[in-house]
């Protein structure tokens, strides 16, 4: 396929590899941020063609991941209502919450819908005006812009029964949350390619110079991973820690300016608790009190459910890059992507998901010995 | 039922249902059972292999039913029938490339052809939601007829239920079909070898991307037309072309499509395979679509399509053969059956990694971005 094939040719991949075993003196740790880059790595084996030293760990940024349990509480309470048609992207619906997943409830009668836009949410609405629709807007600075759009257009049409059970996370202050723990293992990131292309890369140049660590913004196609990863490692072996911009025929500097300004208009930044992590200071969006007619968790009072996670599981050291899915008593046993424990097995993109699918033939943990600190960090 | 649609290693499934729940203490996250059926029951993947082993094998256990082939084998006075029953749900009705009437008796012939029986004779059995257009059934009905016609099969007996509105969703179909086995053959998912080779007949993903891309209302580059076609000529190349005793097995790669067959192979076989990515054929449409909706195409269904696990010494004939066939003039060899990793998939990727092909959990879902 055109500019896709292209992106998936073994003999480049090859030569790329070469280039980092030339290079390559000593063993790194580099964070793949997204959970679609996770997917990626395993999906196409790519983890077993690095040279060995080379080791990627899996960031948090898979939004099914990092969205707590509780606000899937919250979503179950609200799409059991029998007044509410509840949409949502379609890998949420296996999510399990405390009490069973989406799923679970359409079969019990809740009308729950998968959509591909949040936009499609207005045409239910129009169609179903004694019905409240309620879109379960979950993401990272990617959807952020079409999830806006939704609640903008909402208001815009006076559409009162459209409403967004926001939990939407931000990129750059789990990155700093990553870096500023003293366990911290990861020296080099193949950076977030189409949160980027919403955001532009400028705000992680200051966690870059900060922690003196290199970060590429990386695509998704197996060579864009294996060029991002030479360009980290290229960094690293010179001692050098900038941004740079593995990505550039999608997305440059400044990102989408009308997208920026768009989110910003109906979201304001705020604290945000991700699963398996907990409370990151200013790194999530929340509504904007002017589109408070249309917050779901204001409109249905669910602010009170509020749920622990199981003790077993090691999700939260996954998505920061301490632990490996092969580390857990729990990985393929207990834990498995049909009655996930935590945040990392129930999404396809997450790193035990993804491991679980791809690569539970290999036998040991994967991970290599590697000094535990980075470049910069403390 | 269909049961050989979704086999899943049995032991994997059984020992995650009976898991120490006692561990959890308080946990949040208690590992639960649906209590009422989900969609992913039906989508072919793990979900049906345990609504399978689960309810309907204790229920109505035999040797026959056991073997959870697409079809049953059954020796009757010395005469070998093969018999198969299959539902058919589409929705809509009327897709690029075909309809839900000649799904319904494609999908019922190619389950028979793929024992290597001569399809015979087939049923039919109708539920129809009141209101539904007589003209749409009569289109669906003609289309039937022409689709036996071509199969060379009658339709002998039938039955007809009307539901109400709302209770049913405009047309549900179920076929069943008898054809006859000659003596020699003996095709079945648990015959896989070690160095058998795999082959497949063609482009796969067409069905399964039609019918997404009307329901979605999404126009591609070219459009796409589901393969619906049935199989049992091709087959009939096949096994004319060498040694029956060569083909071992046979399967259409219909609900969760070729990464499902395979899986289904390995495992009833217990033997372990190797494919390459870049051997599978996939329509540069069929490609992009999957890409926009966040699938896999190797998950998708197809209802023109077979795999077939043959002896490695006469692989060449028969793909030649299958080549030979309108119906299998794209065939490629995609990987062999190995001895490691006994009932598990292995795939090298087009970028040269390796990676485990899984059985689907439940519905393909469409990834978040």
């Amino acid at each position: 396929m055109k500019y896709l094939d292209e992106y998936r040719d073994g003999k480049i991949a090859r030569k790329i590899v070469d280039e980092m075993h030339r290079i390559q003196t000593q063993p790194w740790v580099i964070m793949e941020v997204c959970g679609g880059q996770t997917h990626s790595i395993v999906k196409n084996g790519i983890d077993h063609l690095l040279p060995e030293g080379v080791e990627l760990v899996h960031g948090p940024g898979c939004p099914v991941c990092v969205t707590p349990l509780e606000m899937i509480d919250k979503a179950h309470a609200i799409a059991r209502r029998p007044e509410v048609i509840f949409c949502s992207f379609g890998d949420m619906l296996r999510v399990p919450g405390s009490d069973g997943d989406l799923f679970t409830i359409k079969s019990q009668g809740g009308d729950v819908r998968v959509v591909y836009s949040p936009l499609d949410c207005l045409k239910i609405a129009r169609a179903n005006p004694e019905k409240r629709i309620v879109f379960f807007a979950i993401g990272f600075e990617t959807t952020a812009p079409a999830n806006a759009m939704l609640a903008w257009r909402a208001r815009q049409e006076g559409l009162k029964n459209v409403s967004l059970l926001v939990s939407h996370v931000l990129v750059p202050p789990a990155l700093a949350a990553i870096l500023s723990s003293p366990l911290n293992r990861v020296q080099g990131f193949l950076g977030p390619g189409h949160v980027c292309a919403v955001m532009g890369y400028e705000e992680y140049e200051p966690i870059s110079e900060k922690f003196r660590v290199p970060i590429v913004i990386t695509g998704f196609e197996p060579l864009d991973i294996l060029q991002g990863t030479l360009m980290t490692i290229r960094q690293l072996e010179t001692r050098r820690a900038e941004v740079e911009n593995e990505y550039s025929r999608i997305l440059d500097r400044a990102g989408n300016l009308p997208a920026q300004k768009l989110v910003a208009s109906v979201f304001s930044t705020g604290d945000r608790k991700w699963r398996g992590i907990g409370m990151i200071p200013n790194s999530g969006y929340h509504l904007r009190p002017e589109f408070e007619d249309h917050d779901a968790e204001r409109l249905f009072d669910v602010a009170q459910i509020d749920t622990q996670e199981p003790a077993i599981c090691i999700s939260g050291e996954i998505l920061r890059g301490l632990k490996k899915p092969r580390d857990c008593p729990a990985f393929g046993t207990l834990c498995t992507p049909q009655r996930p424990l935590g945040a990392t097995m129930v999404s396809a993109e997450g790193a035990c998901a993804a491991y679980y699918a791809y690569g539970r033939h290999l036998q040991g943990s994967g991970s290599v010995d590697v000094p535990v600190h980075s470049i910069g960090a403390a | 039922m269909k049961p050989a649609e979704a086999i899943e290693s049995q032991s994997e499934a059984e020992t995650a249902i009976e898991m120490p729940s006692p561990l959890f203490g308080s946990c949040a996250l208690p590992i639960f059972d649906h209590k009422n059926i989900v969609l992913g029951h039906g989508s072919g993947g793990k979900l049906t292999a345990e609504l399978i082993n689960k309810i309907f094998l204790p229920a109505f256990s035999n040797a026959t039913l056991d073997k959870l082939d697409d079809q049953a084998v059954l020796d009757i006075n010395g005469i070998r029938l093969a018999f198969t029953t299959d539902g058919f749900v589409v929705t809509p009705i009327f897709f690029p490339g075909g309809d839900i009437g000649q799904l319904a008796v494609n999908g019922t012939v190619n389950d028979l052809a793929m024992s290597g029986a001569r399809p015979l004779y087939l049923s039919a059995a109708f539920i129809l939601e009141e209101g539904l257009p007589a003209e749409d059934l009569q289109r669906v009905v003609d289309s039937m007829g022409k689709a036996a016609r071509e199969a060379g099969v009658q339709f002998v007996t039938g039955d007809t239920k009307v539901v109400n509105r709302g209770k049913g969703d405009q047309i549900f179909i179920t076929t069943t079909g008898i054809g006859l086995i000659e003596s020699a053959v003996n095709i079945s998912a648990n015959r896989a070898r070690v160095g058998d080779k795999i082959l497949l007949s063609g482009y796969i993903g067409d069905h399964g991307m039609a019918i997404m891309s009307q329901r979605e209302n999404l126009e591609f580059e070219g459009s796409i037309e589901s393969d619906c076609a049935a199989l049992h000529g091709l087959v009939a190349n096949m096994l004319a072309t060498c040694d029956v005793a060569a083909i071992h097995c046979l399967r259409d790669p219909t609900r969760g499509g070729v990464a499902t067959t395979l899986n289904e192979i390995a495992s009833q076989s217990k033997a372990g395979m190797l494919i390459q990515e870049s051997a599978i054929p996939v329509r540069e449409s069929v490609k992009g679509a999957c890409e926009i909706l966040g699938l896999d195409p190797l998950y998708v269904a197809n209802e023109g399509k077979l795999v077939a696990v043959v002896a490695a010494d006469s692989a060449e004939k028969i793909l030649g053969a299958m080549r030979n066939h309108p119906l299998g003039q794209d065939a490629v060899m995609i990987g062999e059956v190995c001895s490691a990793h006994p009932g598990m998939v292995r795939m090298e990727t087009g970028v040269g990694g390796t990676r485990i092909l899984d059985v689907m959990f439940g519905e393909q879902l469409p990834r978040i971005c």
